[in-house]
């Protein structure tokens, strides 16, 4: 690994020793992300993945809940609890509304600077990376983005952050030795969501974010909701049938629409194709589009490159059509048909809707 | 009014390749190109300046190379460019990356009042979008992230409208100067060089700083010291080995490929044909 010296070593192979003021760091923290009286997801798939790492520590797993006052927000820390965390700190305050970087840095920093915790995750959305990335520099401590995998070390307590370098091809393993809380975002969709048990509870942890309005200097005068209509959710669907630049031409991307379509099923694309202007952008799926886990991804004229697989990899089933036999994808998809997608596409499209002839009469 | 566009030189990621028996990066040939995202922090910063008035200075933290970077910037129309470089900040990871272009937006405000900095929404190879909060943090300035417009500045009272992309929306905000805009993608289109800047570029005496100069006095604030994180390990991913099977029939028909699959399919996977048939009722 010449090319990568410039990279630092951590101390060797001799054993790593923690000093006593960081060893009083315990426990790993979620801050739960919702706007608009919404949980994120992630925060609930973060909580999944820090319910594992916290068993692993022998330590307790909080969710961080900040929000305006009322049940609503009260209600996050149950969902909390839900999905595996053990407690709840709950800061609440008309000043936490909408969110604005100041008030939530201030409210974030000020709870791990009494509760200290040894490692916090935040979803890598607009808000996640917008707080993670003030609160790591306020607090001087190490953060690493878009995690693809977390793990720890149980000798040095440390968390390994796992995230793809140098555009995808390779990954590399980031740890937070002498600073604590060790900071990671992870990315929608890439952990996955886990079991909802309505009967779990926890304790609450209330605190005050002791701000005034008149000391924040930006203020939200207005907030503009996306039109929702026709924005495609490919991080939650359970069908999709993406197309690559084996489609050819952008007409051709009809046979996509046509089995999507029929199957009630979202489109997706390779990057090249979303940068051609054939679909748009939203749609994007792998390293810098979207990370998606449906029951089922078709895949037609798709190399099957690394930056995209990331995305679609935890697919339950992959079919892949593609003309080239020995094409990456069917290095991984589960069914391959080697073939012009062409004419592959509207027979898999016929087969498809006289399965689901047979279906509706059977039903 | 006076913009800082914090700018980063990066291999041109698309271009890179894995060796693939010993799994390290061929970089041999990789043209440096300046992070994509940072040409619309740029151009915003050179659009509000036709619009108020004023100076547009960009900034690299880099190798001497970077400077190539730079003279791109002022072939496009910045007037000042400074490269700051020096031995101490190799391997600087977010958190000292944001110390050492602090300090240096901290100098540059000495000569002349610095009302915005501008960065892009993230590098390439970084990938990060750290680097813009932290510098925001440490300079105590207001942080704006994932700005898709400024609607307007009002150079008297020291306000400036933004419109902020967040989930599931825009947020309209206001606030007031001196702050640090993190510039979203596809804000603007990026203008052509014009002849006389492109003149200009090639003899504009970049200013190289080196750490002193750059306002750093503590040297474990930057480079590898000045970094929480540690890189421990770089390795290709390991990769489900389970091939395709590849579905055949006799005379290899669409149609009848085509059924074939959906048997073999529901017959190993019926949770795929329980969903298929959702869609049924
Ligand atoms: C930093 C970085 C980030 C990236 N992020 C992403 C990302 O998020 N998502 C993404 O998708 N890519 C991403 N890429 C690009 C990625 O490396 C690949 O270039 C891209 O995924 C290839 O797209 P493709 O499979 O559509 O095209 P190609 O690689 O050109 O493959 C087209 C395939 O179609 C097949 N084909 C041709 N004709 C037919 C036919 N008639 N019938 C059937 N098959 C046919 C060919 O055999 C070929 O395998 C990224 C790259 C970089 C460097
Ligand atoms: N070495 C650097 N020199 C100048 N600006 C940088 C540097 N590194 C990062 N930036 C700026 O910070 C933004 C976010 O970078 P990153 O956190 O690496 O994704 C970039 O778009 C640049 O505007």
């Amino acid at each position: 690994m010449s090319e990568v010296t410039e990279t630092k070593k951590p101390a060797g192979k001799k054993r790593f020793e923690l000093s006593e003021s960081l060893k009083a760091y315990k426990g790993i923290w979620v801050f739960i992300e919702h706007e608009r009286g919404v949980i994120h997801t992630v925060s609930l798939e973060l909580l999944g993945e820090g319910r594992k790492l916290a068993d692993q520590l022998g330590v307790e797993l909080a969710g961080v809940v900040m929000g305006t006052p009322g049940e609503t927000t009260r209600s996050f820390c149950h969902e909390a609890f839900f999905h595996g965390a053990d407690l709840c700190y709950l800061v609440e305050d008309p000043l936490l509304t909408d969110y604005r970087n100041e008030p939530f840095t201030k409210g974030l920093t000020d709870l791990v600077n009494k509760y200290q915790p040894e490692i916090m995750l935040l979803g890598a959305s607009t808000l996640g990376r917008d707080l993670a990335g003030s609160v790591a520099t306020t607090l001087k401590t190490g953060l690493t983005a878009d995690c693809t995998e977390l793990n720890v070390d149980l000798d040095a307590r440390s968390l390994l952050a796992t995230r793809p370098t140098f555009g995808g091809s390779l990954l590399c393993t980031i740890q937070t030795l002498n600073y604590r809380p060790q900071m990671a975002t992870v990315r929608p969709r890439v952990m996955p969501m886990p079991e909802r048990d309505a009967s779990r509870t926890g304790r609450i942890v209330e605190d005050s974010l002791g701000m005034v309005e008149s000391a924040i200097i930006t203020k939200v005068l207005e907030f503009i909701p996306d039109e929702m209509q026709d924005k495609p959710q490919l991080p939650f669907a359970d069908i999709i049938v993406s197309g690559g630049r084996g489609m050819k031409k952008p007409e051709n991307f009809k046979l996509i629409w046509d089995l999507a379509n029929m199957l009630g099923a979202e489109v997706g694309a390779t990057r090249p194709v979303v940068q051609a202007g054939w679909v748009d952008l939203e749609r994007q799926v792998g390293q810098s589009g979207k990370t998606v886990r449906p029951k089922l991804y078709i895949a037609a004229g798709i190399s099957g490159a690394i930056q995209h697989r990331v995305g679609m990899d935890a697919s339950d089933v992959i079919i892949a059509i593609n003309n080239d036999p020995n094409a990456p994808i069917f290095d991984f998809a589960h069914y391959g048909i080697v073939g012009n997608a062409m004419t592959l596409l509207p027979a898999l499209t016929e087969a498809f809707k006289v399965h689901l002839a047979v279906a509706r009469k059977a039903g | 009014m006076h913009i800082v566009v914090c700018i980063k030189q990066v291999p041109d990621s698309a271009q890179i390749r894995v060796h693939p028996v010993t799994n390290t990066i061929m970089r041999q040939g990789v043209p440096a190109i300046v992070n994509p995202y940072d040409l619309f922090a740029l151009e915003e910063a050179l659009r509000l300046k036709d619009e108020y008035g004023g100076r547009v200075t960009v900034l690299t933290m880099g190798p001497p190379m970077a400077e190539a970077a730079l003279r791109k910037a002022i072939s496009y129309g910045a007037d000042d460019a400074i490269l700051v470089t020096d031995r101490a900040f190799a391997g600087s990871d977010t958190l000292a990356t944001s110390c050492a272009l602090a300090a240096a937006i901290g100098q540059i405000h000495k000569d002349m009042p610095v009302d915005l900095v501008f960065t892009g929404k993230q590098t390439i190879d970084g990938d990060t979008a750290q680097v813009g909060p932290g510098i925001a943090k440490r300079l105590d300035m207001q942080l704006l992230t994932y700005v898709s417009k400024v609607r307007s500045v009002d150079l008297d009272k020291h306000e400036i409208l933004v419109e902020r992309r967040s989930e599931g929306g825009v947020q309209l905000l206001k606030t007031s100067t001196p702050s640090l805009i993190t510039v979203l993608e596809g804000t603007n289109e990026m203008r052509f060089a014009t002849m006389a800047n492109m003149f200009r570029a090639s003899r504009y005496p970049v200013k190289v700083w080196n750490r002193e100069q750059a306002g750093i006095e503590d040297v474990t604030k930057v480079g590898l010291k000045g970094s929480p994180t540690v890189v421990s390990k770089v390795f290709a991913p390991t990769l489900r080995a389970v091939k395709a099977e590849i579905i055949q029939c006799e005379n290899n028909e669409p149609k009848d490929l085509a059924v074939t699959l959906l048997a073999k399919m529901f017959t190993k996977f019926p949770k795929i044909e329980q969903e298929i048939a959702k869609r049924a009722a």
